[in-house]
């Protein structure tokens, strides 16, 4: 039977591929128009190369991480291969997720993200989305919440990212050659930032 | 657009066996990677490796040869390769004298050589690197992306290949390689927009009787779109950008 970590990396990887023209269509309008075709074929790789029956979370993570890296190209290759990777290395050994573990996810892919892309909040990328969700579920955590209601509460900040993301000038990434221009388009990369979130919630929720 | 194309997926794969077939006297291909390097093998001298996404043919496999590239690595169309491809890459023509690697600057690019050289830095090679960003299209900025690597490249290619041919140290090469980028400035324009064979249409709209300057080499948009004029206007138009760069004035020796 598939473990736990290899079927929420599933339903990560169906949101992804099943929004791989959408993720595309907003590349074409301010970037190259690959990005949905891209994470598609990395998560395609990932759901092949990651064994089903692995328990081990931080193995699991790790493993998707490294075939990111080797698949997607571009800059999210990098981008995601490293958030990846560096929430395995925190999750090592680990077969259960807690709710603390899961504000560590969110730190940890965060600071992987800005050290490899040198990008900070305001820029139109996925930290747009990221860095607020994590905030949130911080918040929440700290409030009282639980994982889910946490979560929830975070997807909907990444969801208002996403939204901002229409509002502000692009100044990294492809998309910063339009400069004023990309005001009006949503990021794709701050995009499937928000799908992985949403997937995750969903795999927590019905399980 | 038409393509004559088999699988989509295969067409970079198809595109080298194609290029290696085609010249096996100058490059062969490594086995399992998307990546062509001289035919003869490293030489005992600084190796030069290029890459990036492909759809930009002859780059950069095309300039894999003697007084050239050593190697060249290329990813899905105007895709930069992963690190894996590249640090492969870095390790097949690596002669002993280290190596340099000439990236143009895009985010994906710079990141996926960078991680590759941090690699093969770990295995004991001595790598450096340098960026190519002549695209005077797009304002040159510290907060920003900044400049994209264009055409330009193919000169840093050749100048820098001469370099590591004569026996040059991988430091000097590397000076050589930066003095041509400080001294190389690009303008692109373009008639119609191009299809990325898996999106399958194409990047953006252009009307039949509009061009667009300044445009990127993957389609990202230029500074302008205007109506086509005669091409003596648009060279004038193309040359005014880069020579308001002020690098270079009227009566310059271009022998350096």
């Amino acid at each position: 039977m598939p473990s736990s970590i290899y079927n929420c990396l599933s339903e990560i990887g169906e949101r992804i591929i099943a929004n791989k023209d959408y993720l595309t269509e907003l590349d074409r309008e301010i970037g190259d128009s690959d990005h949905g075709i891209n994470m598609a074929r990395g998560f395609k790789a990932v759901l092949e190369k990651v064994n089903p029956e692995e328990q081990d979370i931080g193995a699991a993570l790790k493993k998707a991480g490294m075939t990111l890296l080797s698949t997607v190209g571009g800059a999210s290759g990098p981008l995601y291969g490293t958030a990846y990777m560096e929430s395995g290395k925190i999750l090592s050994g680990k077969t259960e997720l807690t709710a603390e573990d899961m504000k560590k996810i969110f730190e940890a892919s965060i600071a992987g993200i800005q050290k490899r892309g040198k990008a900070i909040r305001g820029e139109k990328t996925m930290l747009d989305a990221l860095i607020p969700a994590s905030e949130t579920y911080a918040k929440k955590l700290s409030e009282g919440s639980d994982m889910i209601q946490a979560l929830e509460a975070a997807c909907e900040s990444a969801r208002e990212g996403v939204e901002y993301t229409k509002t502000i000038t692009a100044t990294k990434g492809r998309a910063s050659y339009l400069g004023e221009r990309s005001i009006g388009h949503q990021d794709p990369g701050a995009t499937s930032a928000m799908l992985t979130l949403e997937a995750i919630l969903d795999y927590l929720k019905g399980k | 657009m038409k393509k004559l194309i088999n699988q989509v997926d295969d067409i970079v794969s198809e595109m080298l066996d194609g290029m290696t077939a085609a010249y096996p006297q100058y490059v062969k291909r490594i086995e399992g990677f998307e990546i062509l390097v001289r035919a003869k093998g490293p030489s005992p001298k600084v190796a030069l490796v290029s890459g990036g996404g492909s759809g930009h043919e002859p780059s950069h496999g095309g300039y894999v040869g003697r007084g050239m590239l050593d190697g060249a690595v290329a990813g899905a169309v105007f895709t930069s390769p992963t690190p894996d491809q590249v640090y492969e890459a870095i390790k097949a023509v690596n002669g002993g004298k280290g190596v340099l690697l000439v990236i143009k600057n895009y985010t994906g690019d710079v990141m996926n050589f960078e991680m590759a050289a941090d690699m093969a830095r770990d295995e004991g090679i001595e790598v450096e690197q340098v960026i190519v960003a002549d695209d005077v299209a797009v304002e040159n900025s510290t907060w920003t992306t900044g400049r994209r690597g264009i055409a330009g490249t193919v000169l840093v290619h050749k100048i820098a290949g001469a370099a590591t041919e004569s026996g040059m140290n991988l430091a000097d090469v590397k000076r050589v390689a930066e003095k041509v980028i400080a001294n190389v400035r690009s303008m692109g324009m373009a008639v119609n927009a191009c299809t990325v064979p898996a999106a399958g249409k194409p990047g953006f709209d252009l009307a039949d009787d509009e061009i667009e300057i300044g445009i990127g080499i993957h389609g990202e948009p230029g500074t302008h779109r205007e109506k086509i004029s005669n091409v003596n206007d648009i060279a004038d138009k193309l040359l005014a950008k880069i020579f308001a760069e002020g690098i270079y004035s009227s009566g310059d020796d271009v022998f350096w």
